[in-house]
């Protein structure tokens, strides 16, 4: 008893102070972390123009675009077109998420489904949408019509892909333990399909809602005569670049803000899930 | 599989005969027999790679693809916990036991469930926020919930410690006492097997090689010197020599 109350501070004494261990996941999140990236490239933007450094013909001044957007908001060609857009992107985006979400189950829940969907499939993913165009156009003029079916057409894709995906990595255990617990088909995909492809679904809802932004640009800028491609492509041709950058910026937000959406949901339907973000 | 009705076989609710199953070419199961009673504990005592998971998924109907003969007579309501409790992530506590349960009292019958496995209260917790052994109670609840006529366990306390694992045994029984099922347990460990059952088979070579009625009072428990006695028969069945530990 005494020698031990004799040699403890030495001991105490002799012991280094420890490293602390090194943090092996990404860490504590950034505060504002999604929006350090975008002010960086709006400062470089907004030194440049101010300085000279960038010239007004090459890429308007933030504040060009912003007194621009005002002007066509005023005169209400932004809304108009905006709406003209929203529409064709959201229809795209309804019938892609359905058919690629109905053709993953398909595929997912039968070998022949499989045999039979996937390889167009995946051929489909190696046409880009602008080399379909033409032939869309042949088949179905230049109307509304050719405009949501390419905007389907680049949604549908990831829907499926990250849905199968998704559909085809559900541990078999859980499809052992419905077999155990004599689950009817209906009830099996209502309750262990559909939720365990749901992060992958998801995911690819979120490459869908930027795929069905950017098949919008390319068919709106080609035979089109509403909708934000077509005001940036009139712009073009009158060389108004600030016009261009607002649609530029709007296509960017819209993207933004539907992704952010995706996410939002994700976070909330996906309580369950611990991961390395968390 | 097909359920038996009336007659001789009425207190007998598994009926395996002549069962063999093979895996590429080698014979796991080689024409075993096994009956178990209405209302039987069963422990099956092996070495790894016995066949003693094979034996408890010909039960359970999970071996579809497997090459094999025999006539496996099983109750239509029998139940499997796995070695894992094997919870659904993505649903709820309560959602879990009631999965695969019909009715319109069937969240009722969940709640209760739970309560009888002291889960009561947790009916809103997701899988991942309990420990190991309130995740394999909740699949207790999960199995016995439907009311089975058979239980089939393969090594239900397995990834559990020592200390949740005693603990688990006492709720079995106390399970068991209630719902009366036959229970066919699938464990490595002779203790859980003299502890639970009251009667332990030990499978070697495809058959069952050693069948052991236990005759203990309970509590059981390593005191009993019959206890010992049991353990360590079973343990010489199993290839095990004592004299070397």
């Amino acid at each position: 008893m005494t020698a031990s109350v004799l040699t403890r501070p030495r001991a105490a004494a002799r012991v280094p102070a420890r490293k602390p261990r090194r943090r092996l996941g990404p860490g504590r999140t950034v505060p504002f972390g999604a929006a350090v990236g975008p002010a960086l490239l709006l400062t470089l933007w907004t030194v440049g123009s101010a300085t000279g450094w960038l010239d007004a013909r090459t890429l308007s001044a933030p504040w060009t675009v912003v007194a621009t957007a005002g002007d066509l908001v005023a005169d209400g060609r932004l809304q108009e077109n905006l709406a003209v857009s929203a529409r064709r992107a959201g229809l795209g985006l309804a019938i892609g998420v359905l058919v690629g979400t109905v053709l993953a189950l398909v595929a997912g829940l039968s070998r022949w489904g499989e045999a039979v969907l996937d390889g167009p499939i995946q051929i489909k993913r190696a046409i880009p949408a602008l080399a379909l165009i033409p032939l869309l156009v042949l088949w179905l003029g230049i109307g509304e019509q050719m405009k949501v079916t390419t905007i389907t057409l680049g949604v549908f894709v990831p829907v499926y892909i990250h849905t199968h995906n998704g559909l085809r990595s559900i541990d078999s255990r859980y499809v052992e333990l419905g077999e155990s617990l004599r689950l009817r088909p209906a009830v099996f995909v209502r309750r262990i399909v559909l939720p365990g492809a749901l992060p992958g679904f998801l995911l690819g809802m979120r490459f869908a809602v930027v795929a069905a932004w950017l098949s919008l640009v390319v068919v709106e800028q080609i035979n089109s005569t509403s909708g934000i491609g077509y005001m940036m492509d009139l712009a073009r041709e009158y060389g108004q670049t600030d016009v261009i950058v607002v649609g530029l910026v709007l296509y960017g937000l819209l993207g933004l803000a539907s992704d952010g959406a995706v996410r939002m949901v994700q976070r909330r339907a996906l309580t369950w899930r611990r991961t390395l973000a968390d | 599989m097909a359920t038996h009705a009336g007659g001789l076989t009425a207190t007998r609710t598994v009926d395996v005969h002549g069962l063999v199953r093979r895996f590429c070419d080698r014979t796991v199961l080689d024409g075993l027999d096994l009956e178990v009673g209405a209302g039987e504990f069963v422990a099956l005592l092996g070495r790894s790679g016995s066949g003693k998971s094979t034996l408890l998924r010909a039960l359970a109907g999970l071996d579809r693809d497997v090459a094999g003969a025999g006539v496996v007579e099983v109750p239509e309501n029998s139940s499997v916990v796995f070695q894992d409790a094997r919870l659904l992530p993505w649903q709820r506590v309560l959602a879990n036991v009631v999965l695969g349960l019909r009715g319109p009292d069937a969240v009722e019958r969940g709640r209760a469930a739970l309560a009888e496995v002291g889960l009561a209260g947790r009916e809103r917790a997701w899988p991942s926020e309990l420990s190991g052994g309130e995740q394999q109670r909740v699949a207790l609840a999960r199995s016995l919930v439907s009311e089975p006529d058979l239980l089939l366990a393969d090594e239900p306390f397995g990834a559990l410690d020592a200390l949740t694992r005693i603990r688990m045994h006492g709720l079995l029984r106390e399970l068991c006492v209630r719902h009366r099922p036959a229970v066919l347990l699938v464990t490595h460990d002779v203790d859980e097997a003299v502890t639970l059952a009251d009667r332990v088979v030990v499978l070697d070579a495809g058959r069952l090689a050693v069948e052991v009625t236990i005759d203990l009072p309970p509590p059981r428990s390593h005191r009993q010197p019959q206890f010992l006695a049991y353990r360590e028969s079973l343990l010489r069945a199993l290839g095990v020599d004592q004299t070397e530990g």
